[in-house]
């Protein structure tokens, strides 16, 4: 019996290239101006053209400003804007769709991408970004590729793969208050490792995974990355087809999408390679090390024989507890959490409270549809209230590009999915958690777990 | 197109660590202009030089010692490449003058990148030989793509063996246009897009008038 991942691979199967690769058909191609500037303009150069331009699609995320009022080519590094301005022109020249800096649709690209429609389950979708495997969440076959592979997409619809291997992870069992879709996916990471995804596809299964909400799924398959996965997927069901539907982007009928999804219910879970996981055994995690897979309970200590370039590069001994080191800085959003249920559970923690003196709050929510609807939920006056820089949407401070950043050395508590040596800054240590933790830090001073901030009437 | 991929011999330089990722290979700061070129010097910048954004070497990082210079053979721990899916570390590895990386694995989309850049991405039948030695830079390294085979100066008698599947083998053996390769099969494709248009015309819906809102 076929798997879902079988299905809508058989479903673009084009034809077989060789023994072992297939010619797979690519229903969409995202492009970013980071890495898909380099594919349009290297295309353009060898002067082929892109097959099928209404399904292709270019954002502009990585390079933006995230300043408020930031101007049309306003970018956060210097020399930034050449992307920006370069990305556009061939977009436009190629013909594909482009939602520029100030289109009120513009966002990070996994985030824009679910909300505008352009995600959608069943369609077969790369994008020369790691965590394409986000889209996934949707039961789109999604995955990132590099902007060579981007530009084989672009001029031939298709790209040549070798089917991976898959491995079904198994999550029971109910989520414990206070837990969330960010602590089970680090706890995957740390408990099986940054490349215990064997360049598989993953499909996530069982009535933990049932029970999130989309926006929790997109987080879980986002970090499918860090586990070193080929993509993750999740059979679309009623929560997807009623996320999807009415989007612009999504087809106003949603017949064929309600017949795929019940196809998709049809389809064995069954698989050779099985990782198993109780959900109720879950705490809330964070991470102390320069990989993703270097993650521990909040109330649990850095291992006591850590390596020691990690131990050395984040400013910490082995064995030392995790909770009530002292931060500088706090970052929400990103791909990862910066969708609006991600700043609702900070806000609720930051709500009447204050960032702790001297720690820096950015919140740069994941897109512009993000920013409205947490706005006209007052979302923002909670932040700004509270201390924080209330952003324009992109990447932000999920990477750094050059420009200004936390200071070297400096201890960052994040929402973001990288902890890797300078991914926010030179110097900079990234600790990664949900974003109630990274709230809770801001608010301590010292990273913290919600609970521990004392409540607000002692306060008062 | 890279240079075609056949036999090489070069200096090995080893980074023995696990997870080494696209961030490290080229930081994104190093990333400064829409061009796959210019980024040999910001390849490994944070650990190759003594301060961030400047050009003093690190003495103790590897690639900077006397024995390690002209490397092109790069040998290393497991998941090389995690992290970005930038081809531009790829870019950068290549300028520098990479050949081949010897790694207990890759990330999937830095496997991918390599073969389509002419790096030739290894990981040995038998890579735990490679614990044996000291690794103490500038070893010489001679891969031979067509019979698959490695062979490393300072383990004499011993064979390496790795295994690559037939279409990257012909990309770097043959240094293949891909894009062209598949448009050979114009046919295929063309046919394939037909009955597709008939079995999910939703796919294909047109969206000229869809204005992301
Ligand atoms: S938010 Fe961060 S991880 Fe996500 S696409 Fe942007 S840079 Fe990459």
């Amino acid at each position: 019996m076929a798997t879902y991942f079988d299905h809508l691979w058989a479903e673009h199967r084009i034809a077989a290239a060789d023994s072992v690769y297939d010619l797979i058909a690519i229903d969409r191609v995202l492009l970013h101006e980071r890495t898909g500037s380099v594919a349009l303009s290297a295309l353009a150069e060898k002067g082929y053209n892109v097959r099928d331009p209404s399904r292709a699609f270019a954002i502009m995320d990585h390079i933006v400003s995230f300043r408020e009022g930031r101007g049309r080519d306003e970018a956060r590094s210097p020399g930034g804007d050449a992307f920006i301005t370069q990305t556009r022109a061939m977009a436009k020249a190629a013909g594909i769709h482009l939602i520029d800096t100030d289109d009120p649709a513009q966002g990070i690209v996994h985030v824009a991408a679910p909300e505008q429609g352009i995600a959608l389950p069943g369609l077969t979708l790369v994008c020369p970004d790691s965590h394409t495997c986000s889209l996934g969440a949707l039961g789109a076959l999604a995955w990132g590729i590099g902007s060579s592979e981007a530009e084989h997409a672009l001029a031939t619809g298709c790209l040549r793969v070798k089917k991976p291997e898959q491995i079904r992870v198994q999550i029971d069992g109910a989520l414990e208050e206070g837990v969330t879709a960010k602590d089970l996916t680090l706890y995957l990471i740390s408990e099986y490792g940054a490349s215990g995804g064997r360049r598989a596809a993953v499909e996530f299964c069982g009535t933990a995974v049932a029970a999130l909400s989309i926006e929790e799924r997109l987080t879980l398959c986002n970090m499918a990355a860090e586990f070193g996965a080929f993509t993750a997927i999740i059979k679309p069901d009623a929560k997807t087809l009623a996320y999807v539907r009415g989007r612009p982007f999504a087809p106003s009928e949603l017949s064929a999408l309600s017949s795929l999804t019940r196809i998709a219910q049809t389809c064995t879970d069954d698989r050779s390679r099985v990782i198993a996981v109780n959900a109720s055994e879950v705490r809330p995690r964070i991470t102390w090390g320069t990989s993703p897979e270097d993650a521990v309970p909040l109330d649990g200590n850095v291992p006591a024989h850590a390596e020691a370039k990690r131990l050395d590069y984040m400013g910490l001994s082995g064995g030392q507890a995790i909770k009530g080191l002292a931060i500088q800085g706090v970052f929400i959003g990103s791909c990862t959490n910066g969708r609006l249920s991600d700043l609702q559970a900070a806000a609720s923690v930051l709500k009447g409270r204050r960032l702790a003196p001297g720690v820096r709050g950015v919140c740069v929510p994941g897109s512009w549809a993000v920013r409205r609807e947490a706005e006209a939920l007052g979302l923002d006056e909670i932040f700004r209230h509270a201390g924080f820089e209330w952003g324009a949407p992109g990447c932000a401070m999920c990477f750094y590009a050059g420009g200004e950043t936390f200071p070297p050395g400096s201890r960052v508590v994040s929402s973001t999915n990288r902890n890797f040596e300078g991914r926010q800054g030179p110097g900079v240590r990234t600790h990664l958690a949900s974003p109630a933790v990274v709230a809770a830090s801001a608010v301590a001073g010292v990273i913290a777990a919600p609970s521990d901030l004392p409540s607000l009437s002692e306060v008062a | 197109m890279p240079e075609p991929f056949v036999k090489h011999t070069g200096t090995a330089v080893a980074l023995l660590r696990d997870h080494i990722d696209t961030d490290q290979i080229i930081p994104s700061r190093e990333m400064k202009t829409v061009s796959r070129k210019g980024l040999a010097d910001g390849l490994f910048a944070g650990w190759r030089y003594a301060e961030p954004g400047g050009r003093h070497p690190n003495p103790d990082f590897a690639l900077n010692a006397q024995k390690a210079h002209g490397a092109s053979v790069l040998v290393t721990g497991k998941n090389f490449g995690c992290g970005s899916s930038r081809e531009h570390a790829v870019w950068a590895l290549a300028e520098y003058g990479f050949r081949a990386i010897i790694a207990e694995s890759f990330n999937s989309i830095f496997h991918g990148n390599c073969l389509r850049n002419g790096i030739l991405p290894i990981t040995l039948d038998d890579q735990h030989a490679l614990e044996g030695p000291t690794w103490t830079g500038g070893e010489t390294v001679t891969i031979d793509l067509p019979t698959q085979t490695v062979a490393i100066s300072c383990l004499p008698e011993w064979v390496g063996r790795f295994a690559i599947d037939d279409y990257p083998k012909r990309l770097l053996l043959e240094g293949l246009d891909p894009i062209g390769l598949t448009l050979q099969s114009s046919d295929l494709l063309d046919a394939f897009e037909a009955r597709d248009r008939e079995a999910r015309p939703w796919v294909y819906a047109d969206y000229s008038a869809a204005k992301a809102d």
